[in-house]
């Protein structure tokens, strides 16, 4: 298997990382050596194996639905990196 | 006392306990080595003064009774410590500053200890030699320009240099016990679900688990009695019946049995981790335990399926860092170039190519291909442990395939770094407890670790073959204060 550029093009866009030619190049050379790597995998037959999800074998704990913490509203503005009263500012997204 | 930073931590717990030391006494002394040992690059933040300050409270109203009464600690740059900056080795988190406390930390503190920094650690913990740091290399006390191994490498390096008597990090596929490894320490690995993940900045969900770093077993088996707690704030943490380690801990394994897989004997391993191996089995059977061969026959696959579920893991967890809702932003003509921007200045290579490799297997028609491929795969080697350990109590296996090596050695060349992980991931896929001692020297001087595997909640098993091994092992670091001028 190989990853192109186009695909590392199409990946970049998705994970919301920009790459110039420069960069894409040696992740394309990084990520073909280690999907080489995990190619392995597929001497493996796994037809009738359930994937494994979690290793906790417990079910998830039940809780009423009650408010906890108090207002936390400064808390949760405190470290953005530019904030308007009581909201988080963005570039503006509506023309 | 001038030598109170050679002193284990349960000798300064005594000391303290017995008012033969103050807790500004021994503070003092861990803040004055820590200064010193700056070259070590081990602090990614230092709070010294406000430590130094919480250690005179203390010492006004000594509370005797807890169980790391006024012990300066400082920790992994993974647990968010609140008003104490929290950077995950990140550029992206370089200025943020957390409003709450990591359930394990408070754990800590809440038993007395006194926090004195945040260690460096590699970037969102992918590493194995903590240079995909933000803030540097970290160098490992055993030798210049040695990495201390990864991701906890700040922290591996503070216990080995005695820049703190004991410490805490995080291990989603080693990063605990390779460093201990790497630099002559003990670290354990809980089982998944024994320490709560709340409040520590996540890498791969299903994986991550905080575990002491430590001088010694005992100390080891002390503070993992403090950072064991069921949490509901983690819907992961288990509610099961957690031991005192620390005063249930025994020499006695006779009996026990331990299995030795062939598996792990990987080709081209070298001379000395086969040598150490066979002096640990030895060790064990002078100790009691009857040594069993078993059979991991899926151990060969574990890194490739490492390499598929924590980068898709991760690749989820760290979208949260966009540019606004908290750390670094970089503007951008629009909405979507300021992600873009923010999140190609703010991570590092490491971290971009491991949010690269998750996005990929996770892509539209590619995840039944890799993910679910993956996660059957992880089903296969977790039945490898569920069987074996229907004939052994615990398992021996080396720590690391190789001692620490240079930094700079492998850091172009992904897959040969991965390669360090080989026996420690096994363990984090099937969610079970693992502790490395320090067990021998290789011809360079430099240590080597071996690995104890326990079955899921049975850490008090390994803890007693760990401290019955320790005993025989006798293990001294040979660390020469290179680095204080």
């Amino acid at each position: 298997m190989s990853i192109d550029l186009k695909t590392i093009k199409h990946i970049s866009k998705l994970s919301r990382i920009s790459v110039d030619e420069k960069k894409a190049e040696k992740l394309a050379g990084d990520l073909n050596s280690i999907f080489d790597f995990i190619e392995k995998l597929n001497e493996l037959k796994t037809d009738n194996v359930e994937p494994l999800t979690s290793v906790a074998e417990t079910t998830l704990k039940l809780r009423s639905d009650e408010v906890k913490s108090k207002n936390l509203r400064d808390q949760v503005i405190k470290n953005s990196p530019k904030e308007n009263e009581d909201y988080f500012v963005v570039p503006k997204v509506i023309e | 006392m001038s030598d109170i930073t050679k002193q284990s931590l349960s000798e300064l717990v005594e000391n303290i306990k017995c008012k033969k030391l103050s807790s500004s006494e021994v503070t003092k002394a861990f803040v004055e080595r820590s200064e010193k040992s700056k070259e070590l690059n081990a602090y990614i933040t230092e709070d010294y003064a406000n430590a130094l300050n919480k250690a005179k409270k203390f010492d006004e109203k000594p509370n005797l009774d807890l169980k790391l009464p006024g012990i300066p600690m400082a920790v992994k740059d993974l647990f968010c410590t609140r008003d104490l900056r929290t950077t995950a080795g990140s550029k992206i988190l370089n200025n943020f500053v957390p409003t709450y406390e990591s359930t394990v930390t408070q754990n800590i503190w809440n038993e007395g200890a006194i926090l004195m920094g945040k260690l460096n650690c590699d970037e969102f913990a992918m590493g194995s030699s903590n240079e995909t740091s933000f803030f540097g290399n970290v160098q490992n006390p055993i030798d210049k320009n040695l990495v201390p191994g990864g991701s906890s490498g700040g922290s591996s390096s503070a216990v080995a240099a005695q820049l703190t008597p004991i410490t805490i990090g995080t291990d989603t596929g080693g990063s605990i016990r390779q460093p201990a490894s790497f630099t002559g320490t003990v670290g354990l690995k809980p089982t998944y679900g024994s320490c709560s993940r709340y409040g520590i900045v996540a890498f791969a969900s299903s994986l991550d688990q905080a575990g002491p770093m430590a001088q010694n077993v005992k100390d080891c088996a002390l503070l993992q009695e403090v950072i064991s707690t069921y949490d509901e704030k983690d819907s992961t943490s288990i509610d099961f019946k957690r031991n005192e380690y620390s005063k249930e801990l025994t020499k006695d394994i006779k009996g026990k049995k331990i299995g030795i897989p062939k598996e792990y004997r990987v080709d081209g391993m070298p001379k000395e981790i086969e040598d150490l191996w066979k002096k640990g089995i030895e060790y064990a059977k002078d100790c009691g335990a009857e040594i069993i061969d078993i059979s991991l026959p899926h151990t060969n696959y574990a890194l490739p399926t490492y390499y598929i579920v924590a980068p898709a893991e991760a690749s989820s967890n760290l979208a949260r860092y966009d540019g606004v809702k908290y750390g670094f932003r970089a503007e951008g003509e629009n909405l979507i170039d300021m992600y873009e921007k923010t999140r190609s200045e703010g991570f590092g290579a490491e971290v971009q190519r491991r949010i690269m490799i998750g996005t990929y297997v996770l892509s539209s028609g590619y995840y039944d291909a890799y993910y679910l491929k993956a996660q059957k795969v992880r089903k296969l080697i977790k039945h490898d442990f569920d069987e074996a350990y229907k004939k052994v109590d615990a398992i021996l296996t080396p720590s690391t395939p190789s001692s620490a090596f240079k930094i700079g050695e492998k850091t172009n060349d992904p897959v040969s770094m991965y390669l360090n992980d080989i026996f420690t991931v096994p363990v984090n896929l099937a969610g079970l407890p693992g502790i490395s001692i320090p067990a021998g020297h290789d011809a360079k001087g430099y240590p080597l670790g071996l690995q104890i595997i326990g079955k899921a909640f049975d850490e008090q098993n390994i803890l007693n073959i760990a401290y019955a091994m320790e005993e025989k092992i006798n293990f001294k670091n040979n660390i020469t204060d290179w680095w204080i001028k």
